[in-house]
């Protein structure tokens, strides 16, 4: 090991750590709004790449077609829901439409643009649309109805949404993995080690989201809308926050974070249906290193997960996950003796 | 009900004549739902195309799912040699299922034509017969073409699970009668979203050849990954890469690549003096007739291949017993046992009684990428 290879492993886990710092963001966000520990986080990452690549062939992406279907049913869910409180079918039907409106324009626009072979980044921004309005139809269809239930149970449905994510994930994209074209062939050379284009639109892309982040969390009234659900739900819901709103809006921000951080590992790797389990528990890990409330935590932990990984990839592969997992005890343990909860922890 | 409709047609048949009793009974366990459907529907295809009768007796398949769970292929098995009384069982296709039925196999005393790869150990196997070729059948061909390019040094990026490992034993214990050695190990895994560590580790070491393992559109990554860092020697891909996914994952990059393959799938470009090229050529021609132009893959060669054993085996078992019976089972296996060196369209097959594997080593052939297609070196 020298100076050369240990800065090409450095940047190679900064480049993995920027994409788990995203997911871990978005693993917190979500647990502090909604507090389901979100296990599909992963799954809309490869949603995202895998959108975009079935998109590069000229072909109508499954999803678009799940995303309909998902729309309907959370359009019906919410009619139900309507009608049971006012018995008017008109107001039934304004809610379902409201439901059903944004994943349809999204659907037919990808649907309509799909076969024109439309330039890279025009494709990349249609796959981000469709994952995004993933997350307000997986909260509403699976999470919605059991907000007040405990986290355990939160996270036993989360475990099944992601079962049915990867299962319908096998269905729309095949048993076989794509790599998506770079969207900059540029490389930059210090000395031994090259930067790719790729590796600097990750590290670019991962800061700039999270200032942006930052910006809405502190600045923008849904952020601090948000962060007041985190803190007190009840509280929130007396100073007029709907907790449904908050909440469905929490996941399509995740969605969108994660559809993210699918366009932009998928040129540097080839992503499966099942790909996006073990990078988004990775970004797990992240967020439990910050003990799923901290923002800042949550950066540190996963450029740690993604150092950790290179180092180990070079020293030992055969463990490289067990060691990257093995992380998460002595964390864990140096938290609970830490004991001391914080005022955002539940 | 379509279940009673079976028995009752089967029960009939008994009546009207004695010599139905005499029909070869083929039990068929294939996973045609489930993960590994892709690989099962191919062979339930080519079993579509198996004739009337082998050897002068009817043949009854019965075709079952297994849905590609290990509990299915028990059951299915069970079935076959109890209500069915079958003389053979052919799969599956899924290696755990194919695992599990190896078990009933063996308890009934019933010969199992295994579609998959099933890694049991000698003594074990005892009534399993696998089609596809052994990891080391293939590291045979791969080994010669090394040695014939000057080869000394290898260094092995393998997936960390059974393919990788079974790979690196078999790889090894044949590279070490070639007086090739093995400079480096290091695994990754399908999902992994980069292999940097490994591969500047490998390229420190300085191998004049580098091997991946890994399947299909996964072994792209590592390959790029390799030609990235700069590396100018040799890459090897295994048989489970042999697939156009290679190629359309990788683009230039796989460029030069060396794959070793089974011979039924390049049937028309297979050299003249290999052995199965006239009889890859037939399975290709029949399938794709019936399937459309490009359908051909490995499996359902395996299920052309198990119609060529069965030709083989039947008549030969049938001169001892009659179909049915205990005795005639056991004349299958002995058949099979001695069954001689067989060409069929995945290589050339020769089991012995201490080797259920079977393929010679006059099998594997190993194809380069030019200009994104294959070439047969």
């Amino acid at each position: 090991m020298d100076f050369s290879i240990a800065s090409i492993l450095l940047l190679d886990g900064v480049t993995n750590g920027a994409i788990y710092a995203l997911l871990g963001l978005a693993t917190v966000l979500v647990f502090t709004v909604t507090r389901v520990i979100f296990i599909p986080q992963g799954e809309f990452a490869a949603y995202g790449a895998l959108t975009l690549a079935i998109l590069q062939t000229g072909k109508i992406p499954g999803t678009v077609w799940l995303l309909l279907i998902l729309a309907v049913l959370a359009a019906l869910m919410d009619g139900a829901a309507e009608w049971q409180r006012h018995r008017q079918a008109a107001s039934a039907l304004k809610a379902a439409l409201k439901t059903l409106a944004i994943p349809a324009v999204v659907a037919g626009l990808t649907a309509w643009a799909a076969p024109l072979q439309m330039p890279l980044l025009v494709q990349a921004l249609l796959s981000v649309c469709v994952v995004t309005a993933f997350g307000p139809l997986v909260y509403r269809v699976a999470f919605q109805s059991l907000a007040d239930a405990t986290p355990l149970v939160l996270l036993i449905v989360s475990v099944g949404v992601h079962f049915a994510m990867t299962g319908l994930g096998l269905l729309f994209f095949g048993a076989e993995g794509f790599r998506n074209p770079a969207f900059s062939d540029a490389s930059v050379s210090l000395g031994d080690l090259a930067i790719t284009g790729q590796a600097i639109i990750i590290i670019a892309t991962s800061g700039a989201l999270i200032v942006l982040l930052w910006l809405f969390f502190e600045r923008s009234l849904y952020g601090k809308a948000l962060r007041a659900t985190a803190v007190n739900r009840l509280g929130a819901r007396l100073m007029g926050i709907s907790s449904q709103s908050a909440g469905q809006l929490t996941f399509a921000m995740a969605a969108l974070i994660g559809a993210l951080s699918g366009l932009l590992i998928g040129p540097t790797t080839t992503v499966f249906y099942d790909s996006g389990f073990l990078i988004g528990l990775k970004g797990f890990v992240a967020a439990v290193v910050a003990g799923l409330s901290s923002y800042p935590g949550a950066l540190l932990g996963a450029l740690f997960v993604g150092i950790v990984e290179a180092f180990a990839s070079f020293w030992a592969s055969a463990f490289k996950e067990v060691i990257v997992f093995t992380l998460i005890l002595p964390v864990l343990l140096w938290r609970s003796l830490q004991g001391g909860h914080s005022d955002e922890d539940h | 009900m379509k279940l009673n409709k079976t028995i009752l047609a089967a029960a009939l048949s008994l009546l009207a004549s004695g010599a139905a009793l005499a029909d070869i009974t083929i039990g068929v366990s294939l996973p045609l739902t489930g993960p590994a459907s892709g690989l099962g529907i191919p062979v339930n295809q080519q079993m579509k195309l198996w004739p009337a009768s082998i050897g002068g007796e009817k043949i009854k398949l019965v075709i079952l799912d297994d849905a590609t769970d290990p509990t299915n292929g028990v059951k299915n098995a069970k079935r076959f040699v109890t209500e069915e009384k079958a003389d053979i069982i052919i799969g599956s296709v899924a290696t755990p299922v194919a695992m599990t039925i190896a078990d009933v196999a063996a308890e009934s005393k019933t010969v199992q034509l295994s579609l998959s790869p099933i890694p049991l150990a000698p003594g074990k196997d005892g009534w399993s017969f696998r089609m596809p070729q052994s990891n080391a059948v293939m590291a045979h061909a791969m080994l010669t073409l090394m040695k014939k390019q000057g080869v000394k040094t290898v260094g092995f990026l393998g997936y960390n699970d059974v393919y990788g490992e079974s790979w690196l034993k078999d790889f090894s214990a044949e590279a070490a009668k070639s007086g090739i050695k093995i400079v480096g190990t290091e695994r990754f895994a399908r999902s992994d979203t980069s292999v940097t560590g490994q591969v500047l580790k490998l390229t420190a070491a300085k191998p004049d050849a580098m091997l991946i393992v890994a399947s299909g559109s996964g072994a792209a990554m590592p390959h790029m990954a390799v030609v990235e860092r700069g590396y100018k020697g040799k890459i090897y891909q295994t048989h489970a890469a042999a697939s156009r996914d290679l190629m359309r994952v990788g683009g230039k990059a796989v460029e030069g690549a060396y794959v070793v393959s089974g011979p039924a799938v390049i049937a028309e470009q297979l050299p003249d003096s290999h052995p199965s090229k006239k009889i890859a050529i037939d399975f290709v021609q029949k399938y794709e007739a019936a399937y459309g132009p490009g359908s051909r893959n490995q499996f359902a060669g395996h299920g052309y291949d198990a119609e060529l054993v069965l030709e083989k085996i039947v008549p030969v078992a049938l001169k001892k017993a009659k179909p049915g019976t205990p005795e005639f089972r056991a004349a299958l296996r002995d058949a099979m046992e001695n069954i001689g060196r067989t060409v069929v369209a995945h290589g050339v097959l020769n089991w012995t009684k201490d080797d259920h594997w079977g393929y010679t080593n006059e099998t594997g052939v190993m194809l380069k990428v030019v200009n994104g297609d294959w070439k047969v070196e």
